[in-house]
């Protein structure tokens, strides 16, 4: 009996420290995996993105309807031939270490990021020649050739400014204690565990940040990090299951928000390079004949309870930049044994079929595969661990690989680098001079009609060669406590701090 | 005793080095290519080359190893190819994390399988027996991420007691720290529990039939005194040493553990530097988890010769 008091006493000094009076109000966000490093030319992680919005702000930003809205500019103006960006910086902003952010300090930033030997941002700023300051607060981008997706570029981390003086002195390892001009300071990272950040006192929008505290913390498992949201340890979470989206529906004091991703979930499929040509890359009406085979809406209501969007285009349905006249095809079986029969290709028709691991995209293939066999197609799925299918897909040693791309703010970041005959990650081998042409004409203007009409033509050749069979868009799937307000989805899915109040 | 320490030390080096090699050898087996994994979605191949040049991973298997292992004699394991954090850094930040949770595993297998086996032993073929049997059974056959998450759900979502998951360091609020640890540390204690209570059980029947049990019965020494004082001190040296051995099962524990609480220590840090192919976090925790193998052999061995002078020869 002493003993068993002796427990219950125990628990309750235990449970009793949760109840310490909160002076000041700290955001607990859980995500879904542990960043890479922390800073903006070096990261590579979708996931650290999310972070960097809360101490990393940018020249400009995003709205809900995917406008480009200035941040740190004030405005931008492009030049009649293309190929001069200038850009009006905000006045009085400061760095998180008290440094001005002018134009100086912005043409540093951006030459950090073009110029690091290991910033990923290079391709992203590859139409860059050089940069100008023509005052305190305006620079010039000088380009080589005109680059219309430049601007949405510098809405991620290639618009992110950092602190000269910061950079200067940690060099290579900024990204352990990053300075920027954002809503929160950094104050450390314990990896795996936690990221915390405070309010900067000196932020440019202050009067719009409420809450004193920020903490990140990665949870891998998405069962634990709901489990965690549900006990109160958390007050935000970001890529909630689509099959426990009936559970936090049905809780009164979670709240779920969800919007479409940018991105999409396709088959790419290996047409020309090197070894694994198979029946796939002899004719484009073996591929059609694939793409019919597929119930899009089935699939979504079997893996995904009906929760995510299909589609057929690089582009979700609802992206401005869909192209109407081509809507996602009905399933047609018959059709697709025509289209075999047409091209000559012996039944049962072998695909090796790569995935990656992963509860979600295995059931996606299982599915895609049990269609598929009715139209005569046996394909044979390879589970493959994350960390080894970028190796596999680059070597070619697939016939189709269905991958998960997190997509870009401009429609050219979801086509050019998978499609254009000599983009890195074309790994397909996919080459249509016409439709390099397109590309390569999509990035030159800037005006939504002209670049639709463009877009119009290649979406057109696309369907018709068929290099990726995109099957579904994701969305960003958000659940949150009843205490937190003012949380609005954005369209890359990245959390935005300022405006969020603790209840 | 100079000379044997002498030989044993001696052996570690080799020991050591066989295994420096076996680590380096074995992690470049795996399927994938470190810069690419690195770069993800950003695949630019001149950076990409830039980061191989960086780290070395251009040169053939031999000459990365030359790298590495200067790096290490000189103290420097490198740095993580995900967060360009110190590899040394991250092994200090996360080593007191498993030893704390590490520790309060063993005491909670301790406080629960050998009082759980004396219990069994002296009230033998009594329901308490029986009960006892069945916790040993199911303690041992219950597999710790499905524990976890049942705890998980009934002390954190049901009751909501205790964190769901995540760390706090014991320097920053003790009590915060046993609550963010407890759950995790029953999770690992509760397998050892079983184990140890097999072994008291079977240990103190042993003792109980023994001649000097028999005796101290006859001398009439109440029952408590008989168990408490008599039989238990015999029964347990097995049962500690065991309990020693057991160590090395609560880091392999660790790993899947600290992965279901999300507990920031030595086991998620090699889980997630493998699946990142993180070359040189791998290469460094392994490295360290080995020397400390063996040295608690070393410290093992020695204790027993300590103990018994007749294995000195």
């Amino acid at each position: 009996m002493k003993i068993l008091r002796l427990a219950v006493m125990a628990l309750a000094l235990l449970t009793s420290s949760e109840a310490s009076v909160r002076a000041e109000t700290t955001l607990r966000i859980g995500l879904s995996d542990d960043p890479d490093i922390l800073d903006p030319s070096m990261a590579r992680t979708y996931i650290g993105r999310i972070v960097f919005a809360a101490f990393c702000d940018k020249l400009f930003d995003i709205d809900e309807k995917l406008n480009i809205v200035p941040q740190l500019a004030l405005s931008h103006e492009t030049s009649a031939d293309g190929k001069e960006v200038t850009i009006k910086l905000r006045p009085g902003v400061k760095f998180q270490d008290g440094e001005p952010l002018d134009a100086e300090a912005a043409k540093f930033s951006i030459e950090r990021h073009m110029t690091l030997p290991t910033s990923f941002r290079k391709s992203e700023l590859a139409s860059v020649d050089h940069v100008e300051v023509v005052d305190p607060l305006t620079i010039k981008l000088v380009l080589k050739t005109p680059f219309a997706p430049l601007i949405s570029q510098l809405t991620d981390r290639a618009g992110m400014m950092l602190s000269p003086k910061a950079v200067k002195e940690e060099g290579d390892k900024f990204g352990l204690h990053p300075v920027c001009a954002g809503p929160y300071k950094f104050v450390e990272r314990v990896a795996q565990d936690r990221m915390v950040f405070e309010k900067f006192a000196d932020y440019w929008n202050k009067d719009n940040v409420f809450i004193d505290r920020i903490v990140f913390l990665p949870i891998n498992d998405a069962t634990v990090r709901l489990a965690n949201l549900k006990s109160g340890s958390l007050d935000l979470i970001e890529r909630v299951l689509a099959t426990d989206l009936k559970d936090i529906r049905s809780d009164p004091k979670l709240v779920l928000s969800t919007t479409p991703s940018l991105g999409y979930q396709g088959l790419t499929i290996n047409i020309a390079n090197d070894k694994n040509k198979g029946a796939l890359s002899q004719s484009e009406k073996v591929r059609q004949a694939l793409e019919l085979s597929i119930d899009r809406e089935a699939l979504n209501q079997v893996v995904f309870n009906g929760e995510f969007t299909p589609g057929n285009q690089w582009i979700s349905p609802t992206h401005p930049y869909y192209q109407q006249a081509f809507p996602i095809p009905k399933r047609d079986v018959a059709k697709a044994r025509a289209l075999l029969k047409e091209a000559g290709v012996a039944l049962p028709v072998s695909v090796d079929y790569m995935v990656s691991k992963g509860a979600e995209t295995e059931a996606v293939a299982q599915v895609v595969q049990s269609m598929a066999a009715e139209a005569g197609f046996d394909l044979k799925i390879r589970v493959v661990e994350f960390a080894t299918t970028f190796k596999e897909s680059q070597a070619g040693e697939f016939q189709i690989f269905q991958i998960d791309w997190s997509g870009r703010i401009d429609p050219d970041g979801n086509s050019y680098i998978f499609m254009h005959s000599k983009a890195p990650q074309n790994d397909g081998g996919y080459s249509n001079p016409e439709a390099d042409k397109l590309m390569e004409e999509g990035r030159l203007t800037g005006d939504f009609a002209q670049r639709k009409a463009i877009y119009e033509k290649l979406t057109k050749i696309l369907l018709n060669d068929e290099p990726i069979i995109y099957i579904y868009h994701r969305k960003y799937l958000f659940a949150q406590s009843n205490r937190l307000e003012g949380f609005k989805p954005m369209p890359d899915g990245i959390v935005r701090v300022i405006g969020l109040k603790l209840k | 005793m100079l000379s044997f320490l002498a030989k044993r030390l001696a052996q570690l080096v080799p020991t050591l080095f066989f295994v420096s090699i076996l680590i380096f050898s074995l992690q470049h087996l795996l399927p994938g290519d470190p810069a690419l994994v690195m770069a993800g979605e950003e695949r630019d191949p001149a950076v990409i080359e830039k980061i191989r040049q960086q780290y070395h991973l251009d040169k053939p298997i031999p000459v990365q190893y030359v790298y590495w292992i200067k790096g290490v004699l000189s103290g420097d394991f490198g740095q993580s190819l995900r967060n360009n954090m110190s590899v040394l850094n991250l092994i200090a930040q996360k080593l007191p994390v498993t030893m704390q949770l590490g520790s309060m595993a063993i005491v909670i297998a301790f406080m629960i399988g050998i009082p759980a086996g004396i219990v069994s032993a002296v009230k033998r073929g009594t329901l308490w027996d029986y009960g006892a049997n069945l916790f040993a059974l199911w303690g041992i056959s219950t597999p710790n991420f499905w524990l976890g998450i049942m705890l998980i759900f009934l002390f954190s979502i049901e009751l909501g007691w205790l964190p769901a998951s995540g760390y706090v360091p014991l320097s920053e609020n003790w009590r915060a720290s046993l609550a963010s640890t407890i759950m995790p540390a029953f999770v690992l204690g509760n397998a050892i529990a079983a184990i140890l209570m097999r072994h008291t059980r079977s240990a103190m029947l042993q003792v109980l039939e023994s001649d000097y049990v028999r005796t101290a019965r006859a001398k009439g020494l109440s029952e408590r005194s008989v168990i408490l004082k008599h039989a238990m001190r015999n029964a347990l040296t097995p049962v500690i040493t065991l309990g020693a051995l057991e160590l090395g099962t609560l880091l392999s524990g660790a790993v899947l553990t600290e992965q279901i609480f999300s507990i920031p220590g030595f086991g998620k840090l090699i889980v997630d530097a493998v699946f990142n192919r993180d070359y040189a976090v791998v290469q460094g925790v392994v490295l360290v988890t080995a020397t400390i193998y063996i040295t608690l052999n070393l410290i093992a061995d020695i204790a027993y010769i300590l103990v018994n002078p007749r294995l000195r020869a």
